[in-house]
């Protein structure tokens, strides 16, 4: 590992101002009712970037009726698929126009990296909201083939006011892989952003009135989950709720919802999934996998390749260059076009990554690489690599959110899938091999929302994923999400004379 | 329609003052919402014909992204319809240059970028072009109205607008095609590729020159195909000025060919090219015929045809008539009546059969023909002289069989092609008018009793494009809308021509469906890819 600077380096980019910091309700940014704020960190140096408004109850309970209001009686849904479409194909040339700030923003903000903001993540987002205004204007109800003489079909409605409740790891996506098929299917929406990354959130609820999405279509109400999110969650007249986070506060969500009015409910949650890597793999470019998908974005990552299972022909040649690859990888700050890696998004997790490390050392596996914080300042972790792990320790079983990877060896296929299945998660898997068969039995195999063969975190506005068992339920990105923001009406009258039925 | 051996000689002979020359000089500008000419009024005068306030650019053949001379040399004339004098010569494609088109084409899809990008940078291109199109908005519209006659409000305001409306909702598609994956019978994975079909030839009509080129080029770009456009004779112009635009936006050469020319040389070689995967073709069934022959004798290339129809409008006996009587009257009129799916046979329940006459000859009465150019006009000339004629045959043979006329029935002033909107009324199946398609302004009006009566005679032709129905009855609806054998049922509304509503003909109307989700099959070769499975965990 290379440490290249600890935040107060020579930046070469301007930290910008930041403009926003109010919630956004009915088109307007305004103090929270209580007038209370809290601190948003920079997590390169832990400094106060910004105070931002605190949402709670009251502020969602204002965000709900304008949102209410816009959907029962607004334009927003009465407007053409195609009308809605416009509008957002504008939003996301005001996002292109952006692209600097906006991952900027992010960077100070997550601490994500400025480089990969700034040539991927940013125009990805405005890409992700063209994708769903093409689809505005494709949602298609079916009609039926009755049993009877009646003449019947499905409308696909919009199922009106969304509350989207979303994580720190990838602000700017995570927004719109929620707000932009909401947009498109008609509704509008109350967006709770985590309380560790309120920034762009409240820049895009900027550039969306821009755009001309009409007044109480699109609310930010920032602040804490147990107050600001569960207000969501157990709202009356909130129709359907979003969430991406934890598995733990997704289960809060969903008994939020069942104990009020009964909303639908899609989670997208947590993971520990499997890379099973075959013995007749490239084990360079295994190499290089394994270890983007456990390091990209610092490991905080919901589909982070965290268990890496090497079968053993490869094994020992895996865990030396892993090793020796690990070591080259370069933590630093986010603005550095060098770095590979920033820093954890704030103190909590940063500590929790370290106490697992810890308590993997103590159950008795062996660091192979990392295993500390670097950089003097700001929450920087070494890439760490633990191996003669066993499938019940704690480094396997849960989500560490961190650049820690468990190294396992396995036999056969059989022994792969069996372990592989062994969690309580099933978010995501990848699989390297050259062997069709393998690839193909081990993807039907493997309980998880995505497989991914010979490449890892291939994620596409076209191509849904989601979670199997408590990973969670409901589809983000492609067609498939829009289904969540859109009810299935059924009409049908009977028909008289009809030549065929 | 599309192909047509004749340019009447008779039509550059009776080319008068106003030349090419003087229609493109520089300073006089087009004299909007001067006096109006109603249908009742005196024929237009010289002093009246609006200069169209746009200039001809692009003459030549678009081959590889390069505008070229015809291999021949040759040109042929294009004229304003207005006055029948010469707009411009035009580059005349035959079989040499579809050869050269489809070479272009084949090459741009077998190696060339096109297919090949991922469909969101298609999908960019396209919604750039679409831009473009927005911006040069007007211009277009104006060389449309000048080649074409149709009245220019209407094509600023609606055609253009829509066309880029359409290009738009393909932009949207070409990201979200999907193949399916397939139960097998036994431990196999089956997944279906949908790739695109090769090199598309496309004909286009001349009634609505860019509107069909939307429905055409739209689809088959955005599914990745590579495609030879030939244009109507008629009406050349538009499509060389927007394809320019298109390659401004990011098209590859190659991707997009427009020949100018003639059916039965230019268009005859599109349809029967061995090196063209797939046809598609807007205009007469006549023709169409020839088509469907063509790529039959040739290689089997798939075939859509979107042709003639004689589509029923019923006026049901609980209509509100005077809706009834102006849905009905811009359901036979509007373009001038060149329409394939024209309401051309108003069928009207007799107990509103008098009142309905009554008011339809009032409506076509007040109908506002003149310059296209000018504000407020509802009805240009007629596309040219071979049509005018046909029309005017028509009027007389509805005469001759003892049709009522009603109103119009004769030539609209004394210059250009201009036709009298013409109602006839009781009408019988048999005659000429209520079975031939006319393809010009003139409304039949037929009678009937019952639905059973009706939906019997409204079937009663080889066409089945369209129809309309009005009424506010839901059994009456319910049951006109499952028996018309047509391919669009406009219940009281009628021309409702959404990019996402599919389009298409029953019967020799045609076949395959264009727009909506429906028409990217038209351009999509589907593929099944099945391998085994070494013990699947399900299946």
């Amino acid at each position: 590992m290379t440490i290249q600077s600890n935040g107060h380096s020579e930046n070469p980019i301007k930290i910008p101002k930041i403009k926003f910091t109010k919630l956004f309700i009915n088109g307007e940014f305004v103090d929270s009712i209580s007038g209370k704020t809290f601190e948003t960190i920079d997590p390169r140096n832990g400094e106060v970037i910004a105070r931002v408004a605190e949402g709670d109850k009251a502020d969602v309970d204002l965000a709900v009726k304008v949102a209410r209001e816009a959907f029962d009686q607004g334009q927003w849904p009465r407007m053409t698929g195609f009308e809605r479409g416009r509008i957002m194909m504008k939003f996301a040339d005001l996002i292109d126009e952006s692209i600097e700030e906006l991952a900027a923003i992010d960077a100070i903000d997550a601490g994500k990296l400025f480089t990969s903001g700034k040539a991927v993540d940013i125009p990805s987002v405005a890409n992700m909201i063209r994708y769903y205004a093409g689809a505005a204007d494709k949602i298609h109800g079916q009609m039926l083939k009755m049993s009877r003489p009646f003449q019947a079909y499905t409308l696909r409605e919009p199922i009106g006011v969304v509350g989207h409740i979303i994580p720190w790891n990838f602000p700017s996506t995570m927004f719109f892989m929620k707000v932009a098929p909401a947009l498109a299917a008609g509704c509008t929406m109350i967006v709770k952003p985590a309380e560790q990354t309120p920034l762009s959130a409240l820049y895009y609820a900027h550039l969306a009135k821009l755009a001309g999405i009409p007044d109480g279509v699109l609310n930010v109400v920032t602040g804490y989950g147990s107050t600001a999110g569960a207000a969501i969650s157990s709202h009356m007249d909130i129709d359907m709720v979003s969430f991406t986070g934890s598995t733990e506060v997704g289960r809060l969500v969903m008994q939020a919802a069942a104990q009020s009015n009964l909303k639908p409910v899609s989670l997208e949650l947590g993971g520990k999934s499997p890379l099973i890597i075959f013995n007749d793999a490239d084990v360079d470019s295994a190499v290089n996998l394994a270890l983007l998908g456990i390091l990209y974005n610092k490991g905080e990552i919901c589909v982070a390749g965290s268990r890496v299972y090497v079968q053993e022909g490869i094994y020992d040649e895996f865990v030396r260059k892993a090793a020796a690859k690990a070591k080259t990888w370069v933590v630093g700050d986010p603005f550095d076009p060098r770095s590979q890696q920033g820093p954890q998004v704030d103190k909590t997790q940063f500590d929790k990554i370290l106490s697992y490390i810890e308590h993997g050392k103590r159950e008795g596996a062996t660091l192979l690489t990392g295993g500390k914080p670097c950089c003097e300042k700001g929450y920087y972790i070494e890439p760490t690599i633990f191996t003669d792990v066993k499938e019940d320790m704690l480094v396997v079983k849960d989500e560490i959110f961190g650049p820690v990877m468990s190294l396992m060896k396995f036999e056969s296929v059989e022994e792969a899938i069996e372990r592989a299945n062994n969690t309580r998660y099933g978010l995501a898997a990848g699989i390297v091999t050259k062997d069709l068969n393998l690839a193909n039995r081990v993807s039907r195999s493997i309980r998880a929302g995505i497989i991914w063969i010979n490449c890892y975190f291939a994620f596409d506005n076209d191509c849904p994923y989601g979670g199997y068992k408590m990973s969670g339920f409901g589809r983000d990105n492609g067609l498939n999400s829009l289904d969540k923001y859109l009810q299935v009406k059924s009409v049908v009258t009977p028909i008289h004379n009809s030549p065929w039925l | 329609m599309a192909i047509r051996r004749v340019l009447s000689l008779s039509r550059s002979l009776a080319a008068s003052s106003a030349s090419a020359a003087s229609l493109l000089s520089p300073g006089r500008n087009p004299s909007w919402g001067r006096d109006i000419s109603r249908f009742s009024t005196a024929a237009l005068t010289e002093e009246e014909v609006i200069i169209p306030p746009v200039q001809v650019e692009h003459t030549q053949l678009l081959i590889n992204g390069q505008f070229v001379d015809a291999a021949s040399g040759r040109t042929f004339p294009t004229f304003d319809p207005r006055s029948g004098d010469l707009i411009t010569h035009v580059a005349e494609g035959d079989e040499e240059d579809i050869n050269r088109a489809v070479f272009a084409a084949r090459e741009a899809f077998d190696d060339g970028p096109w297919p090949r990008m991922t469909a969101y940078e298609r999908s960019k291109i396209i919604y750039r072009f679409a831009d473009l199109l927005e911006k040069h908005n007007d211009e277009i519209a104006a060389l449309e109205t000048w080649d074409s006659g149709k009245p220019y409000e209407h094509t600023a305001n609606v055609e253009i607008p829509k066309m880029t409306r359409l290009f738009r909702y393909f932009a949207g598609w070409a990201d979200k095609i999907h193949g399916l994956t397939v139960p097998a019978d036994g431990p196999y994975h089956v997944q279906t590729l949908h790739e695109p079909i090769g090199v598309a030839g496309q004909i286009i009509p001349w009634n609505f020159p860019l509107m069909m080129y939307a429905w055409k080029v739209g689809p088959a770009l955005a599914c990745g195909n590579t495609v030879v456009l030939k244009t109507a004779e008629h009406t050349p112009l538009s499509a060389l000025y927007v394809s320019k635009l298109f390659h401004e936006a990011g098209l590859p050469p190659g991707v997009l060919n427009i020949i100018s020319g003639f059916g039965p040389t230019a268009g005859a070689a599109l349809a029967s090219h061995m090196d063209v995967d797939k046809i598609a073709f807007t205009g007469s069934t006549g023709t169409g015929k020839i088509i469907l022959e063509l790529a039959s004798k040739s290689n089997l290339k798939a075939v859509t045809l979107e042709l003639g129809g004689k589509s029923p409008f019923i006026v049901c006996e609980d209509a509100d008539i005077d809706k009834a009587v102006e849905l009905a009257h811009s359901a036979v009129f509007f373009n001038q009546g060149q329409c394939c799916c024209a309401g051309s046979r108003t069928f009207v329940h007799e107990r509103v059969y008098d009142e309905f006459i009554e008011k339809s000859k009032a409506r076509a009465m007040r109908r506002i023909v003149g310059d296209p150019f000018k504000k407020g006009v509802e009805q240009g000339p007629q596309i040219d002289k071979a049509q005018f004629e046909k029309i005017l045959s028509c009027i007389r043979s509805g005469i001759e069989s003892g049709a009522t006329l009603e109103t119009g029935g004769e030539r609209f002033g004394t210059k250009g092609y201009f036709i009298q909107p013409t109602v006839f009324s009781d009408v019988q199946d048999d005659m000429a008018i209520a079975t031939e398609e006319i393809f010009g302004p003139v409304q039949s009006i037929l009678k009937f009793k019952d639905l059973d009566d009706v939906i019997q005679r409204a079937n009663k032709s080889r066409y089945g494009l369209a129809a309309g129905v009005f009424t506010n009855n839901i059994e009456t609806a319910n049951t006109l809308m499952r028996s018309l054998r047509v391919g669009t049922v406009w219940i009281n509304c009628y021309f409702v021509f959404d990019a996402a509503i599919p389009f298409g003909g029953y019967k020799m109307s045609g076949k395959g469906r264009e727009k909506g989700a429906y028409c990217l099959n038209n351009y999509l070769q589907v593929k099944a890819v099945v391998s085994p499975l070494k013990n699947p965990a399900w299946l």
